[in-house]
This record gives C-alpha cells, structure tokens and sequence, in this order.
C-alpha cells in the first residue's frame, strides 16, 4: 500500500508546469479566443510533444512513453491548470489506446507519438471541440461503437462556444468511417476522457484558487485584506476542501483504469464516475467561488479568472456531467431507479 | 503507487474478522453513554483486551500488537464492518495515549497505559469550560504550587462519560500571571481525589452522556503533570491534532454506515425521489473518498510527511458526511423517523460532529489561514 504520487508522476508533472509556465501563460489562452488554431500541431502542441505528452501511453517500440494512465494523470492536471487550449486529453488519452487497440490505425498513433498529429474526440452527438486545429476527431458512442473521421471541421456546424479557447463544433454523428474496435476498447476509451478531463478540472480548480488566495490577500477594504473576513475564509476553505477530496478519486481512478484496461470491472467504471463528479463539482464550486470573492473584478473579461472558470464549466460538462456519474455510480450500487 | 495491501496485511484482516465474527455480541449492546450500557461496554472493552485487540497500535508491552498505521485502518475497518460495540475507552485509547507516547515519563506510561489499555482506567477530557468552548486558551481552571504537588479549582464541562469514567486529562492555568495559551500545565487527575464533584446530565439524545466536573482544591502529585509546566498548551496541541485527523473517526466508520445506508435505499424504492438518490450516492461517495484522503495521508505520514492542519480538512469532511447519511437515511424511513431507533439516534449524534473536537467554524478558520495560508485575525 502506497498511495503517493510516484517520483516519475512528480517529475513528468513538475517538467510540465515549466513548459507550460513559458508556452501557455494566461496570454496564450486569451489569444487563442482571437483566432481558432491552425490545423495540426502548432507551438503550443509542440512543445508538449517534446515532453512526450501526446504520445505518453504509446509504446517505448513505436516512438512513445510507454507510461501508464496513472503517471500520466498528474502531468494532465497541469494542462487543466494552464487552460491549454488543445485536445490533450482526447489525443493522449482517449484517441491512443483506442488506434492502438488492433483497429488499424498504429500508423496514426506513431504519429501522434512523433508530435505530427492532433486528435480530438466527443462522446456521439454532443459538441465536438477543437475540430478546427485537429486532423482527425473520435465519436465514442454508448453501445460500444467508434467512428473515425478526418478533417473534422469541414462539413461541420461551428457552435459559439461559451470558453472561446475551446472551440465547439456540431459534426454529423454518421460522417466518417466505423472503426472496428471492440466495445470494451470503446467502453475504456470513454471513462479515459471523463478521468483525464476530472485531472484537468483539479488542476484548474486548483489554478482559481490560488488565483482568488492572491488576490484577497491583496485586496484591502476597511483597511484590511478582504481575505482576513471569516466569511471569505469559510468559502475558500470550503472550495478547497472539495478540491482536496477531489485530487485522491481521481489518482484511484487511474489505478482502476490501468489494472482493467479494457474495463470489464464495475467497479472501474465507478471509480472513475466518481472523480468525475467528484472533480466537476469541486471545479465548478471554486470557480464560483473564486468570481465571488474577487467581487466586480471577477465579473470582468479582461481579468483572466474567466478563461479557466469558462473552461472549468465546459470540463464539467463534457463526458459526462456530475450528475450522470452519480446516477451511473448508482446504478452500479445497485440502487432502485428514482420513482 | 499502489493500493494493494501485502499479504501480512490480509492475514492481519483475516485474523481480526475471524474473532470478530465469533465475539461480536449478536444483539446491540445498550447506549455506553448510559450507566447500564456502559458497564455492559466494560465487559466487552475487557474481552478486547483480553485477545488483544484493544489497542492494536501499541506496542506489546502495554497490550498491543506494534501494528503499523496501515494494520491500524485494518482494524478499524473490520470492526466498523462487524457492528461491533462503540469504544468508550475512545477518549483515553485515541487522545490521551497519542499524547502520552509523545510527552510522557517513562514512569507515567508504564503506570498508565497499561491500565488503559485494559479498561481498568476509564478517561474523558477536560477542555471545555462554562467559558470557554471554542476559545479554549481563555480557561480559567487553576492550578496552584503546593507542597509536593498541585491543587486543582474550576469547572470543566461538555465531559463526554465523564460521569463514567474514573480519570480526567485536562488543561489548567499554573502560572496566574498568564494570559491565553502561556503558562498553562496538562494534568491528569483521579476523579475520586478529594474535592472532585461530578454531576452527570443528559445530551440531545437524552443519554446522560455529558458531564460537568468540579473540582475544589483537588491535590495531585507532581507526577500529574503531563509534558512540563507551563507547557500545556503545545501538549493539548498534539492530542486535538489526534482527536481532528484520523485517529478518532476513521473511514471504517463510514463506510459501514453508508453501506447500511445504501441497504436502506434498496428497501425503500417507493421513496427514493431523483433527489433522495443522488443523496445516497453522494453520502457513499464521499465515505470512498474518505478512504482514499486517509489512505494518501497515511502514506505520506510513514515517509516522514505529517499531515499537519491539513486534519481539520478531515474533521470537517467526515462530520458533515456524518450528517448528510443520516439526514438522507430519516427521510428515507418516511414517518418512521420519528421512532427512536439506530438511525434517528445516529442523526442526533451526527449533530455533534461539527461541534466536537475543534467546531466546523474554527476548523476552516484552520483550514483557510494555515493551509490556504490567509492573514489571520478579523474575526
């Protein structure tokens, strides 16, 4: 029984910060509101190919990292910290194990490991993000099946995206091609997007706070910081307490996901149903909380809290909300459907 | 990282459930916060003691089993799971020995914890006075220089047992110059010394649970001071860390009383409203979580990475779990809830945890200005 962080997700973890203190600063995310990202790889992406991201699960053989999803997860939060406005998650996590999964499409994945190619993926029939800056997009649908499609922004019907860093597309459920990935491969690749998307929401959460920290320690009235009220203090406190309940579900998640790839388990499927409510409503209770207690300023789009409180919202409903987790995690309990 | 236990672990598990399984009286003792129940816990404390499960973490010597922290949740775990009997030794076995182990003479842990260990000595704490609760350092029991010794005055209250138990811990002022957490001394008191008045009184529940304790010019020996005078405030300190952080309410617990919540739900569909169901699956959810948090803790404790005021996280976390299982389980026994049985009682002690053991208030002032690191004062 050991359940700290290992040296190698401390590392892989902290060699990303710094990346990402450089390449993604708040700048990076508000510029990419301005203009949707180039098709494929752009400075962004590839500097996070050079620390192997996209690419970490693919085999040490065939270009990649060869980890396992548990050491990668910590090295995800801090995507979701720095808002990185980039299918990350649906590339290294959802779309690798899935090409690799004997559907045929080893080459693609080489190329992800390689930093060349960028792919985004959505449960079928909800919003497609990042279509624009990806060459290929995954549709992962409830009976098991999988479609594949390139270019998937052309033919599609661009949405107005509440976090404009993250752009959403309506794409036709039936475009591209079947792949012939086997329902468990398809069932495993779905809990991968909820658990790398409730990483990035800890990482986010853990961003506004520390934003909101900063700020009321600062911020004087009546002649003393705001963050000396007791009624501050108790909402903070309180934000961070589901941050740090958060953060442990969703390391188990991990070890759930890696000890059952394929995800025959019920208990992985709860497992990682439970980070993802778990960190949405944690990232979704800071980010209102941080808007709160920053007062005016908060409301305010040229203050940076909102790039990562309107990601944080898209995160939370994104593979599911908190809602369907519970309601899932209850079926799995064995509980009565509700009258 | 891993959660995987080793296999001395599971045979730990395994021998703790078997005799578990064969001891646990088949049928609820009566409440220990009552005089009959308590005496019917006694007996069970001593069958404990007696094959050694008492104090599992202690060493040999004084009636353990030198089990590790890992060995410790193992326990708890298996005996929340069996139902097994309240532990009204709690006060003294969680929080009084902790502190003992840290600051005690050799002579005062050879004395004492064996007696403690074999329920001969029954604890309960003396923290809380008429005023003061929250503001613990603005006690005003004394504590005066005498001949050979010390003699106690004031008024303790809130005294979980205390009209059960035979000793006391508590805080006193020995330096009457002081102010706040200076020059306060940690004594250990016989509640049969001359002077000592103890007035039982009933709590929500209506168990005589409480107590206050007078105490009038009580003599104790030298050998009652506990960690040095005047250094009573930083002793306490250790023993609150204990009474906040994992040592008293451990995840066992609720993952047994979420798994009986969930039972509940399954017996009653005809009531389980969309609302009353994301409840049952918060409540369960959360008590995994539980799990999990004290499983990170504990393995950065045994790398040398105490968890520091990170336990008021604990103590608010596991005592508002407490309330919401119980609130979700009355609303799932309908007009039921209104007879008095194991849930509607558990609600009403589920109502004291945000108020033991440090307030849920005072907890996320911790929280808020030692974790989150907030300037302090303005209240």
């Amino acid at each position: 029984m050991d359940f700290s962080p290992t040296e190698l997700q401390r590392e892989l973890a902290e060699g990303t910060r710094e990346v990402l203190d450089r390449h993604c600063p708040p700048t990076v995310v508000r510029a990419a509101w301005e203009k949707p990202g180039a098709n494929g790889p752009d400075a962004l992406w590839s500097a996070l190919a050079e620390l192997g991201l996209p690419g970490a699960l693919v085999p040490e053989g065939a270009g990649g990292l060869g980890l396992t999803v548990s050491d990668l997860l910590p090295a995800l939060l801090e995507t979701g910290r720095a808002g990185v406005p980039a299918p990350v998650v649906e590339t290294a996590l959802v779309a690798v194990p899935l090409l690799l999964a004997g559907s045929g499409h080893d080459e693609l994945a080489g190329r992800i490991a390689a930093g060349d190619a960028v792919v985004t993926a959505a449960l079928a029939g909800e919003p497609v993000p990042w279509t624009g800056s990806s060459g290929h997009a995954l549709l992962l649908d409830t009976a098991g099946a999988a479609r594949l499609l390139a270019q998937p922004a052309q033919g599609a019907e661009q949405l107005p995206s509440v976090d404009g860093s993250r752009p959403l597309a309506r794409v036709d459920p039936s475009a591209g091609a079947a792949m012939t990935a086997d329902p468990g491969a398809v069932r495993a690749a779905r809990l991968r997007g909820a658990l790398g998307t409730a990483a990035q929401l800890v990482g986010l959460a853990e961003r506004q706070l520390e934003m909101t920290v900063g700020y009321v320690t600062q911020r004087h009235q009546f002649g003393v910081p705001v963050g000396s009220f007791q009624a501050v203090k108790h909402h903070l406190a309180d934000a961070l307490l589901g941050v740090r309940f958060a953060e442990p579900a969703v390391r188990r998640a991990g070890l759930a996901v890696d000890a059952d790839p394929a995800a025959e388990r019920p208990d992985t499927a709860m497992a990682v149903s439970m980070a993802k409510a778990f960190a949405s409503d944690a990232a979704d209770t800071v980010s209102r909380t941080a808007i709160q207690c920053h007062g005016a300023i908060g409301y305010t789009d040229e203050y940076d809290l909102q790039l990562y409180a309107k990601r944080t919202w898209a995160l939370a409903a994104a593979w599911g909300t908190a809602g369907e987790h519970r309601a899932a995690y209850g079926d799995a309990l064995g509980l009565p459907p509700a009258r | 990282m891993d959660l995987i236990w080793s296999e001395a672990e599971e045979a730990f598990r395994a021998e703790a459930r078997e005799w578990l399984t064969v001891n646990v009286p088949d049928t609820p003792l009566p409440s220990g916060d009552t005089r009959e129940g308590f005496t019917a816990h006694l007996d069970w404390e001593r069958r404990l003691f007696d094959a050694r499960w008492s104090v599992v973490s202690w060493p040999e010597r004084y009636g353990g089993r030198d089990a590790s922290l890992w060995e410790w949740l193992i326990f708890e775990e298996e005996y929340y799971r069996a139902g097994a009997p309240q532990r009204v030794t709690q006060n003294g076995v969680f929080l009084l020995a902790p502190t003992l182990f840290e600051f005690g003479t050799p002579g005062q842990q050879d004395t004492l914890l064996p007696r403690m260990a074999a329920a001969q000595d029954l604890w309960c704490q003396g923290w809380s006075e008429p005023g003061a609760g929250s503001d613990l350092a603005d006690l005003s029991s004394r504590a005066s220089r005498v001949d050979g010794g010390w003699r106690l005055s004031g008024q303790k209250t809130w005294t979980t047992r205390g009209a059960f138990c035979t000793h006391l811990f508590g805080l006193f002022r020995s330096d009457p110059e002081s102010v706040r957490h200076k020059g306060l001394t940690y004594f250990l008191v016989p509640l049969d010394a001359e002077g000592v008045a103890v007035r039982g009184f009933g709590r929500l529940d209506g168990d005589e649970g409480f107590a206050e304790v007078f105490l009038d010019d009580v003599f104790v020996p030298d050998s009652a001071v506990l960690g040095g005078v005047g250094k009573g405030w930083s002793v306490a300190m250790a023993t609150t860390g204990s009474e906040r952080g994992l040592t008293l309410r451990p995840p066992g617990r609720f993952l047994e009383s979420t798994r009986r919540l969930r039972d509940l739900a399954v017996a009653h569909p005809e009531r389980l409203s969309g609302r009353l169901r994301e409840d049952v699956v918060e409540a369960c959810m959360r008590a995994e979580a539980y799990q999990l948090f004290t499983l990170s803790q504990v393995s950065d404790l045994v790398k040398g990475r105490p968890a520091g005021a990170e336990s008021s996280l604990n103590k608010i976390w596991w005592s508002e779990l407490d309330v919401l299982t119980h609130r979700t389980a009355l609303a799932l026994r309908g007009a039921e809830a209104g007879v008095d049985e194991q849930w509607s009682r558990g609600f009403q002690f589920a109502l004291a945890g945000p108020i033991y053991a440090g307030t849920n208030e005072i907890q996320r002032n911790v929280v808020a200005e030692r974790v989150l690191g907030l300037p302090r004062a303005g209240r």
